[in-house]
């Protein structure tokens, strides 16, 4: 019997897993040097805040993985030969395998600060960080400040946890406002605003210069580098993104660049090993989309791509339409198509944009300027419906009608404030068009008759 | 990390409080001091001043307490160290509050004596005398155990409910639900019922809260309950037929179009107190897959067993005889029903065991109108929560706060339709999911449920390869 081998029990891993099982009966190894047993990464902020358990992280209960003769292994690969087909581990055993996933997953950024490895420096990404954090920061008499580097999600969560002990908070962001290369001002600025709400210390368009220790090898202050200021801190939260975790790759014949490089069908250089999830790396771009996505959803669909492939049903990854969502300390996020910042949109993308007057809610419709092609929407604050969006990117339908349609694709909670009308007169004003919004329809939502 | 509170005395994460909180929560402890020395026949006079003082002082507190814990940042889920606190980690406050709890109902249901209540015509002491003069106010008798028991569970659904309000005071679908609970509870079971029992002093009793329908209200078909709505005049025959109309008609039809919903997360008393003095401990209910076997024949078996009890009964109301098949109807029928499942589960376990096993025990695993109505809402209904395609990162806050102990999750992540007969429809699910993933909805039948192999944004081609 065919021995698959994965190497990583994160969403990327264990969806192939999953699905392999359900299409065949080969042996299935996972190895994981992290954690026994999968648990949901975006999740782990969640433990620290004491909103869960750790255990509530893991999707599945332990005895999941026996029932569906899935192999756990705990334990660290050194070292992958693909001409004997085997994986050495740090304890020395070896095991060999027929065919081998690589889901390695990411690991943070270190962008070689001066102090970046002293006690108390940490990312936020392993199971391993949660524990360090737990130890470093676990109220605001140890830690009496923290200090976050890094603007992205990783770093808005990571405040979020550190306030969740009343832990001051001192944020560094690179760019001139809160992720303003990936969203538009308008919502860049309203997240400024609700960080600040939050009482978080925010430092627009500040970079790290140097992490100062004390005497005993410590975090004692940052320096920031464009104004020279000490900032006394315990903890240094490093969030300046993530990158593949390859590290032991390097060392075989697999051909890696930034991440592990793949073809479309998530085929390596070497023959019976596939990469998937974070550490991955697409020779040619997919679309619109970067070569290596670390995002939890692609890598669920290249775990649910490879399956198909290992089964005997060879199968290029061919995601659908781009979507994404976040939180933002209160404030939920959902993208789908593409809505590109004013830094990165190309002239041809046009804007639409309403902001609530007083919530922290607004939304940014982008479309082709001559065709008037919708592409994407932004939403804060407003839940949207994936399944209209992905039909309505398919069915390239135009500005209008997505306007004219919007209240169909409102997902927020019954009973909840509806603001289509103010968003279509806003359109309306500044287009000046005539758009008038349609009632909702079950039919039209589920396709009913059509 | 992770360690476990469980029976840590001081929470390890203490959440530093300000004056106003404190003030709150000592002007609503001591509203339950009162009552509690009243308890120990430490009473001062006037007594009925104490208990009206009792009672405003628990909900100016509680509210007094929710304002300042709760508006002092801005709106959204508040749940930080849930896992954390004595109380809701099932920790020394959390088992301390489950065996008072446990105790009060276990002489509210079969010691009376011992809270107060005067027997053989003696008068009332202890906890049941303050309320006399509240009891006088509304049907000119002394107060009993179940007065003063209906009065203090409906002070627990209102202040606590406005305790709920400000927590989730972004979040419509839980203010409305919520108001429309307390003034269920208020109204309907509480203040009509009290008014009514005392324009109607001269006639026998009979329920007169019009939702607590059979078959949660067990005894609406014993024969004393039947000849007391019988002659009860024109109020009393309406109680009848409502009472049938109520379960037989009006509930298919509400459940079909909106869910269980309706009754157990928004008019329901037990469904009441557990939304809202019940909410700190929803997370406590079991998850395992154990749990949800055990709980689908537990409450099936209850079903089965208030019908046939309820058969016997009509059997032998019909017939005049006081047995059927040899056994004894009260002996071997109502009396064990009443007292497992009418004291026992309900009450002492249903309520006393919150801090322990969750604020849902009873409806989860015993009511069985819920039971009832789950298997319509499985079966029959438009009501689901819809799975938003493949937004679902499986982080687990859905399944942690379902009081219901679904693993909603499990759905989720799977990109499928939540059609679940113990779904109460709360909305917590919904709310806490940081990704917009689930809405409750009453939709079109057609797809409602919907097992998906490949979830929605990877390659249309696999998609409808594999969800066919």
């Amino acid at each position: 019997m065919e021995h698959i081998v994965i190497i990583g029990n994160g969403i990327s891993g264990v969806t192939a897993a999953r699905h392999i099982r359900k299409n065949s009966n080969y042996r299935i190894t996972i190895i994981s040097g992290e954690t026994n047993y999968f648990f949901s990464r975006t999740a782990l902020m969640y433990v620290f805040m004491g909103h869960m358990k750790f255990e509530h992280t893991q999707p599945y209960e332990n005895w999941f993985w026996s029932k569906n003769n899935i192999d756990l292994k705990l334990g660290w690969v050194t070292q992958i030969h693909t001409n004997t087909k085997s994986l050495s581990f740090a304890d020395g055993s070896v095991i060999n395998y027929d065919k081998l996933i690589l889901a390695t997953g990411s690991k943070p950024n270190k962008f070689g600060w001066p102090g970046q490895d002293l006690n108390g420096v940490l990312g936020m990404y392993h199971k391993q960080d949660l524990e360090s954090l737990e130890e470093l920061a676990p109220n605001n008499n140890i830690c009496k400040r923290a200090v976050i580097v890094g603007g992205g999600l990783i770093g808005i969560e990571l405040a979020e946890m550190l306030l969740s002990r009343h832990i001051p908070v001192t944020f560094l962001v690179r760019e001139s406002s809160f992720w303003n290369g990936v969203i538009p001002e308008q919502e860049s600025n309203m997240i400024n605003e609700h960080i600040l709400e939050h009482h978080i210390d925010l430092r627009l368009s500040s970079n790290l210069k140097e992490i100062i220790s004390d005497e005993n090898g410590n975090v004692k202050s940052i320096i920031i580098a464009e104004t020279g200021e000490e900032i006394p801190c315990n903890v240094v939260g490093l969030t300046a993104g993530v990158s593949p975790n390859i590290e032991f790759v390097k060392h075989s014949n697999i051909e890696t660049d930034n991440g592990i490089l793949v073809n479309e069908f998530l085929e390596t250089n070497c023959k019976d090993v596939y990469a998937i999830g974070d550490c991955a790396q697409q020779r040619k771009a997919i679309g619109q989309r970067r070569t290596i996505e670390a995002v939890w959803y692609t890598g669920r669909m290249m775990g649910e791509t490879v399956a198909q492939t290992i089964c005997g049903n060879r199968r290029a990854y061919k995601p659908g339409h781009w979507f994404n969502s976040a939180k933002f300390l209160d404030i939920e996020y959902q993208t789908y198509g593409w809505v590109f910042s004013e830094h990165n949109k190309k002239d041809d993308e046009v804007h639409f944009q309403w902001r609530h007057p007083s919530e922290k809610i607004c939304i940014t419709i982008a479309y082709h300027k001559k065709n008037r092609k919708f592409l994407g929407i932004n939403t804060f604050g407003i839940r949207l419906r994936h399944e209209i969006f992905d039909r309505w990117l398919t069915d390239e339908v135009n500005v209008e009608f997505v306007l004219e349609h919007l209240i169909d694709a409102n997902f927020d909670p019954e009973f909840y404030k509806h603001y289509e009308q103010d968003i279509v007169e806003k359109f309306n004003t500044d287009n000046n068009t005539n758009i008038k919004t349609k009632k909702k329809s079950w039919k039209r939502i589920f396709s009913l008759n059509a | 990390m992770d360690k476990n509170s469980s029976l840590a005395i001081s929470n390890p994460h203490q959440i530093p409080m300000n004056i106003s909180q404190k003030l709150g929560l000592i002007l609503g402890l001591i509203g339950v001091l009162i009552l509690t020395l009243a308890t120990f026949n430490i009473h001062a006079e006037p007594k009925s001043w104490f208990a009206i003082g009792s009672i405003l002082l628990i909900i100016t507190g509680a509210t007094v307490y929710a304002r300042s814990t709760y508006l002092r940042h801005p709106a959204g889920i508040k749940n930080n160290h849930v896992y954390f606190k004595t109380l809701s980690n099932r920790g020394v406050l959390g088992w301390a509050i489950g065996i008072v709890l446990t105790l009060f109902y276990v002489l509210l249901y079969w010691f009376p004596s011992y809270l107060g209540l005067g027997v053989d015509g003696a008068s009332n002491t202890g906890l049941i005398v303050v309320f006399d003069r509240l009891s006088h106010f509304f049907k000119g008798q002394p107060a009993n155990q179940w007065f003063v028991y209906g009065t203090l569970y409906t002070l627990a659904i209102l202040s606590l409910g406005i305790k709920f309000m400000y927590k989730y005071r972004h979040n419509r679908y839980q203010l409305i639900r919520t108001i429309v609970v307390i003034l269920s509870q208020l109204f309907l079971a509480y203040l009509i019922p009290e008014i009514l029992e005392g324009l109607n002093t001269e006639r026998p009793y009979f329920a007169k809260d019009i939702k607590n329908m059979w078959p949660l209200n067990y005894y609406f078909f014993e024969p004393w309950h039947l000849d007391s709505m019988r002659n009860g005049g024109t109020l009393g025959m309406f109680y009848l037929v409502a009472g049938i109309f109520m379960f037989l008609v009006f509930t298919p039809i509400i459940t079909y179009f909106a869910g269980k919903r309706w009754y157990c997360s928004w008019v329901c008393g037990c469904g009441g107190l557990a939304e809202t003095a019940g909410d700190p401990f929803r997370h406590l209910s079991s998850k395992k897959l154990s749990a949800w076997k055990l709980e689908r024949w537990l409450i099936h078996a209850v079903l089965l067993f208030i019908i046939i009890v309820t058969s016997a009964v009509l059997y032998g109301y019909f017939t005049g005889n006081g047995e059927i098949f040899g056994l004894s109807i009260y002996n071997n029928f109502s009396k064990p029903y009443g007292f497992l499942i009418g004291a026992m589960f309900s009450g002492v376990i249903g309520v006393g065991f919150y801090p322990v096993l969750g604020s849902r025990v009873w409806c989860r695993f015993g009511c069985p109108l819920a039971g009832y109505m789950g298997l319509i809402q499985r079966f029959k209904s438009k009501f689901r929560i819809t799975t938003n395609g493949g937004q679902c990162i499986s982080c687990g806050n859905c399944s942690t706060y379902c009081e219901q102990g679904i693993d909603v999750r499990a759905y989720a992540q799977k990109g499928e339709n939540i059609v679940r007969a113990s779904c109460v429809g709360c909305g917590i699910c919904s709310a806490v999911c940081p990704r917009g993933v689930l809405k409750l909805e009453n939709g079109p039948e057609k797809g409602r449920i919907n097992s998906k192999e490949i979830l929605l944004g990877n390659d249309v081609d696999l998609m409808e390869l594999l969800n066919k």
